[in-house]
């Protein structure tokens, strides 16, 4: 196990700059999660970790040392990719102690070892066989059972339940999760799914366009984002911005003529947006924040969204899972103060 | 309850209907019928040779298929002569060795061109491909000019040189390269595996199909070659099968049935590899021409 440092990293394919200079440090035996949308730039940190791409810029480093202009293979680290990349010719045996092949331990000791993390992933059964006789989630456990093997100080894995369906994802994701409870190693996991991150991570790393937007617990970036797009990014359905006015008494005046108090001193005129996820805005009583006609339903058992049309465009809300407004129904919407965030409706930065 | 009656009905409707018996299709007469001439066309010439090496010398000009006095003694004759032994073992050292030539070096090639990112790449794996169209008449004479320079006239080396590696090799291994994902080789860069390894261990036994394809074809070619093994030897001793087997009989005739015993005898190595090998050599000719 070792501490994973990143400082003032950049990578450029010729003249287009792909990350811009970012920078993180990852404690050690901790779950770091990068999220965010295709081309945002975390399976290409990740790969400068890894090795596998040069380093434009910046300085990486494992367990405080430099590893810039180091082989993969020599970066202490190992790797859990997306398509499992188990070769199909060996045996699951021969997968997992791939890892050891350039290892000096005696052969007994790289048997010992493979029957250890078989046992550990409770894969012992399935030793023998090859991966086409293995399902989806065993071949990803051989994945992380060869990363294993080698006892890295950083576990990569770039985006590796992306291939499994809905219901193994979950299982999988709880694995990973218990594995990381067990052996207590630092991880750093690529994902574009924000279930995943929000489930497994100690901190989440969001990115769009190269540069880092917030890192922080899964609690801080849900519940103080630190601007529009994590705000946006981070919980489905993705939170409603509507557009407002600072006011002469410091209250967001919105579109929609309704006036929501702002806890913190802003000039007049400032435009802004204020931030309602749909779980927090519920139709009923209250300082209506927003009125509009139901014209759709959602049902999701315990609770219904409804998409509401108001002045302001379209608005995702929570209703009773029983009884909830018809479609057509006219409903005000209200909130709970502490729920709402405000944000610079020119930069996206918070201002709550 | 409308729907669901409408949904029954249609539902019986479909149910009730048998499939009608297939009508004789003519078209697939024609296949077949064009299948079997061709069949016969590729046979015809297998089935003349061995009929002839049954023949005796009056009888090689007539064209009937069954001998008239079906005989053995052309197979006891080419056997029994010392030369055809050395032509034969000629003929394996030669198409092996040029074999597990094409089989390393076009691999590796193949996987350099289709793995590695380097300046040069296309215009490398371009003029490579650009050999395929010059044709080996024209390159017989420097190939001889080139022997000759560096005294390799009548030898095994000089038989072998020209064809160590081939352009097709080169093009069918990186084409299926590219069937590897890269992911595999970077989880066996990360395991700590180099580049030869990788090759070796990774890359190499997920195209083995491939290889296998590639072997046949090498392996034939260079049994059946003609022109440049007549061309590069001089003593006899060191005659591949074909060149060798050309020059049974003398100025004034060619002794046709001991040519064809002889060419019945050298089939059988190449039925062999064949046969062990076809399920690759299938596959690997419908896996090439996919991506080709």
């Amino acid at each position: 196990m070792a501490n994973l440092s990143i400082k003032k990293l950049t990578k450029a394919y010729g003249a287009t700059e792909v990350l811009h200079g970012i920078s993180l440090d990852v404690h050690d035996g901790e779950f770091v999660v990068f999220v965010g949308p295709s081309g945002c730039g975390k399976s290409t940190t990740l790969r400068l970790i890894a090795g596998l791409e040069e380093v434009t810029s910046g300085i990486i480093e494992i367990g405080d040392r430099e590893v810039n202009n180091l082989e993969p293979k020599d970066r202490d680290i190992a790797m859990v990719f997306q398509n499992y990349a188990i070769y199909p010719h060996m045996t699951v045996r021969k997968n997992i102690g791939f890892g050891l092949r350039s290892s000096n331990l005696p052969k007994a000791d790289k048997e010992k070892r493979i029957d250890e993390v078989a046992e550990l992933l409770g894969m012992t059964d399935l030793l023998e066989r090859k991966p086409a006789q293995l399902s989806g989630g065993q071949r990803q456990r051989v994945a992380i059972g060869r990363a294993m093997v080698r006892d890295p100080a950083v576990f990569l894995f770039d985006e590796p339940l992306s291939n499994l369906d809905a219901q193994l994802r979950t299982q999988m994701r709880l694995e990973i999760k218990k594995l990381h409870q067990r052996v207590g190693s630092t991880i750093v996991f690529v994902t574009h799914d924000q279930v995943e991150a929000m489930t497994m991570a100690d901190r989440i790393v969001i990115m769009k366009d190269g540069y880092i937007q917030q890192v922080g617990t899964p609690s801080e970036v849900y519940h103080k984002p630190a601007n529009t797009f994590v705000a946006q990014f981070i919980g489905a359905p993705a939170m409603n911005m509507v557009p407002g006015v600072i006011n002469a008494s410091n209250a967001i005046e919105l579109g929609s003529g309704s006036v929501v108090p702002m806890g913190r001193n802003l000039a007049e005129g400032t435009k802004v947006l204020l931030g309602a996820r749909p779980e927090d805005l519920v139709a009923g009583d209250g300082p209506t924040i927003i009125e509009g006609n139901v014209n759709l339903q959602e049902p999701l058992g315990h609770e219904t969204l409804i998409y509401v049309s108001t002045k302001a465009g379209e608005i995702i809300a929570k209703a009773d899972g029983r009884t909830p407004p018809g479609v057509g129904a006219k409903v005000s919407l209200t909130s709970a103060p502490e729920n709402l965030h405000v944000f610079d409706a020119t930069t996206g930065d918070s201002l709550t | 309850m409308a729907v669901a009656e409408e949904i029954r009905a249609s539902s019986d409707t479909l149910l009730s209907v048998k499939s009608p018996r297939k009508p004789a299709n003519m078209g697939q007469f024609i296949r077949w019928a064009l299948l079997f001439i061709g069949g016969i066309l590729m046979v015809m010439p297998i089935a003349f040779m061995i009929s002839t090496s049954l023949k005796w010398p009056h009888e090689i000009y007539n064209l009937r298929l069954i001998p008239e006095e079906p005989t053995i003694e052309n197979y006891t004759f080419v056997l029994e002569d010392g030369r055809f032994y050395w032509w034969f073992v000629n003929s394996i050292i030669i198409a092996t060795i040029t074999t597990i030539c094409n089989v390393l070096f076009d691999s590796l090639v193949g996987y350099t061109l289709c793995k590695f990112k380097f300046p040069g790449r296309y215009i490398i794996f371009i003029a490579i491909l650009s050999t395929l169209m010059i044709p080996t008449e024209m390159l017989v004479i420097p190939w001889y000019l080139m022997s000759q320079q560096f005294g390799w006239l009548d030898s095994y080396w000089g038989i072998m040189f020209p064809g160590l590696m081939t352009a097709f090799g080169t093009f069918l291994m990186k084409q299926f390269f590219e069937t590897v994902p890269d992911d595999f080789i970077e989880a066996a860069r990360i395991d700590g595996l180099n580049e030869l390894q990788i090759w070796w261990t990774v890359a190499m036994p997920l195209v083995k199909p491939a290889l296998a394809a590639l072997a046949i074809f090498v392996f034939l070619g260079n049994w059946t070659a003609f022109i440049w093994p007549l061309i590069v030897t001089n003593s006899t001793d060191m005659y591949t099968l074909p060149v060798g087997l050309s020059s049974f009989g003398d100025e004034a005739d060619v002794a046709w049935e001991l040519i064809m015993t002889g060419a019945a005898i050298s089939t059988i190595p190449t039925l062999v590899v064949f046969l062990v090998f076809q399920r690759f050599i299938i596959r690997g000719v419908v896996m090439a021409g996919l991506k080709g």
